[in-house]
């Protein structure tokens, strides 16, 4: 029996060897996971980018097997939906997982970039890394507005309706602007073909790509931790950091038992509350396009709707779609407004404590009352924490400049 | 390989050159995938006139028709609703029309060829929702003293029944205004307002 294992084991490691000498299959494997250093502090806050690849995979097998039915044209888009949802076999269990797969991206995406503020993750030398999360995030809501067309719903037609208005709203190219990404004079069957094209082919693409820039930006520089400390500063004489260990096995086995806690509750969405009482399928939706009536109330979908809190609380049209596109923007400037020499809030002053809870706050808040109708007080209400989220980024270089830090450890906490 | 003597500037100069024509080249050829997504031949081609018989319309009554793909409003107004019109001059942003699109005969207060019909597109000024028609003693006024109009669902603009947009809200003009034009008593033309026909 001995002699059968040592022969099967020669003959991988042949084949291993076989295919090492003509591409860099133990190089990258080494590089990227048996010899890549991660500090050995991770926490909890550390699952979520490994959820948001999980989530990926996820939505691009779901959306492939959803194609093979769906019907991208206003005269058959909504029917071919309750067509997979009804007749297909299976197919309401891929649909939704691809529709709670979008909203448990933005979730997880977004606990993913609080963790980054919280411990700093976005500063020197990590701003390439930031620079391709962000983009990575700012791509990722362009597919979930083109994919949100797609049902050709009452919530489809006018959310797709006021976003392209929005680029509308710009002076002088504003009119031209929006009609080119219509192609029509209002949203209409060919503005859904070239969005379906854009959400199954352009924009997967894009995230594909910029997934791997992000990872390879990641490898580059090293993992942040809760403590902020840069780990590559204390290496052995091997020069291995003494306070990391290996990504495999330690973190790949820490994140395949995250990932199976998550798909649980994943899953546990998907079987038992697909519409999350109107949040990741509003109801609205459920009725077909009609471009003669817009819904008694409408609103974007839970992950867009702190911006949209912001749009609607500036009383002018120019102004509101500025200030938009300013919030969702501004994260890309966090690198350079934050002048503190500390990462990690563990360490940092109670200026900046202060301020990540007020911001953290008024996005919730302006999640909130981007769900709800216009009416006086919600408009001052969001008026007010608007104030606050700009304040957040506006006068960091100032609060944080002053900020009292506390020294930070050479070496990571055990 | 030796490149000891190789004549750097010459190098340069040609690797700029072939930087520019190459970059040149890229984009036009960006062109026709530009082009290709402004509206098609077939596109432009639906936008022709809609014939509406509006003889059933009763006072104080609106009716929805489509024209362009758009919603266009017929509203017969009472002359309670015309009064309450001329009331509001001061609350308005725009009350002479001055900065809005319309027609040349749509330009007056009522913004209307005729004072009794207004012909309107329902597509709210700033995002493009369709406003809902909002009467004057209904349980639903958006603001206290409402004496009727129209009133967006999605940021909150309100406009009077001539279409025109109260003080204060996000919407930037009126309401715009389609050619159109009556071809008898009780027939109307949406999209055509030529003499000749």
């Amino acid at each position: 029996m001995a002699n059968i294992e040592k022969n099967i084991i020669d003959g991988l490691t042949g084949l291993r060897d076989w295919v090492d000498d003509r591409f860099p299959l133990m190089q990258n494997w080494n590089e990227h996971l048996a010899k890549y250093y991660a500090p050995k502090n991770f926490n909890f806050w550390y699952y979520f980018g490994g959820f948001a690849l999980l989530i990926f995979a996820i939505q691009i097998l779901t959306g492939i097997w959803l194609t093979m039915n769906y019907k991208p044209s206003a005269a058959e888009a909504f029917a071919s939906v309750e067509y997979i949802m009804r007749d297909v076999s299976w197919g309401w269990l891929i649909r939704y997982m691809h529709s709670t797969g979008a909203s448990a991206f933005f979730i997880v995406i977004y606990l993913h970039m609080f963790r980054a503020l919280l411990y700093g993750s976005y500063k020197k030398p990590r701003e390439l890394l930031w620079l391709s999360g962000m983009g990575l995030y700012l791509v990722l809501m362009g597919e979930a507005f083109f994919g949100y067309l797609l049902p050709w719903g009452q919530m489809s037609y006018w959310g797709a309706q006021v976003i392209i208005s929005l680029f509308g709203a710009l002076p002088i190219i504003g009119d031209e602007l929006s009609l080119w990404i219509r192609g029509d004079f209002v949203v209409s069957d060919v503005t859904l073909n070239r969005f379906f094209s854009l959400h199954v082919i352009a924009f997967p693409l894009l995230i594909f790509g910029l997934i791997g820039a992000h990872i390879l930006a990641l490898h580059e520089v090293g993992s942040n931790n809760p403590d902020g400390v840069e780990i590559k500063k204390n290496k052995n004489a091997e020069g291995i950091p003494v306070d990391g260990i290996p990504f495999h096995p330690y973190y790949t086995v820490k994140d395949i038992f995250g990932a199976t806690v998550f798909l649980i509750f994943f899953f546990g969405v998907v079987f038992f509350m697909p519409e999350m009482n109107g949040y990741f399928l509003e109801h609205a939706n459920f009725i077909p396009a009609n471009p003669l009536k817009t819904p008694e109330h409408i609103a974007p979908v839970w992950y867009f709707t702190p911006f949209y809190a912001i749009l609607r609380a500036v009383p002018d049209q120019l102004g509101g779609v500025i200030a938009m596109g300013l919030a969702t923007n501004i994260f890309l400037l966090l690198p350079w407004l934050d002048r503190s020499p500390v990462k990690s809030t563990r360490y940092r002053g109670w200026n900046f404590r202060c301020a990540l809870t007020l911001f953290i706050i008024s996005f919730l808040v302006l999640g909130w009352l981007g769900m709800q109708p216009v009416t006086p007080l919600f408009t001052w209400m969001a008026r007010f924490f608007s104030l606050v989220y700009f304040a957040f980024f506006l006068l960091m270089p100032f609060y944080t400049a002053i900020d009292n830090d506390k020294s930070v450890p050479d070496r990571v906490k055990d | 390989m030796d490149n000891s003597n190789v004549d750097k500037g010459r190098r340069r100069f040609l690797t700029a050159a072939a930087t520019v024509v190459g970059g040149a080249g890229a984009a036009a050829g960006a062109v026709p995938f530009i082009a290709t997504m402004t509206p098609s031949e077939k596109t432009k081609a639906i936008g022709a006139p809609v014939e509406v018989d509006i003889s059933k319309l009763q006072p104080g009554e609106r009716m929805i028709e489509k024209w362009q793909g758009k919603p266009v409003w017929i509203l017969r107004r009472t002359q309670e609703m015309l009064d309450d019109i001329a009331s509001q001059n001061e609350a308005v942003s725009d009350p002479a029309s001055e900065a809005s699109s319309q027609p040349e005969y749509a330009t007056n207060e009522f913004r209307a060829r005729e004072d009794e019909y207004l012909v309107v597109i329902g597509i709210c000024t700033h995002l493009g929702c369709s406003p809902s028609f909002v009467l004057k003693d209904g349980d639903n006024s958006p603001v206290v003293d409402w004496k009727g109009g129209f009133f967006c669902p999605c940021h909150g603009s309100r406009f009077d029944l001539a279409g025109r947009v109260f003080k204060g809200v996000p919407a930037p003009t009126n309401l715009v205004i389609p050619p159109y034009k009556f071809i008898s008593p009780g027939q109307l033309v949406i999209g055509d307002d030529s003499e000749a026909a």
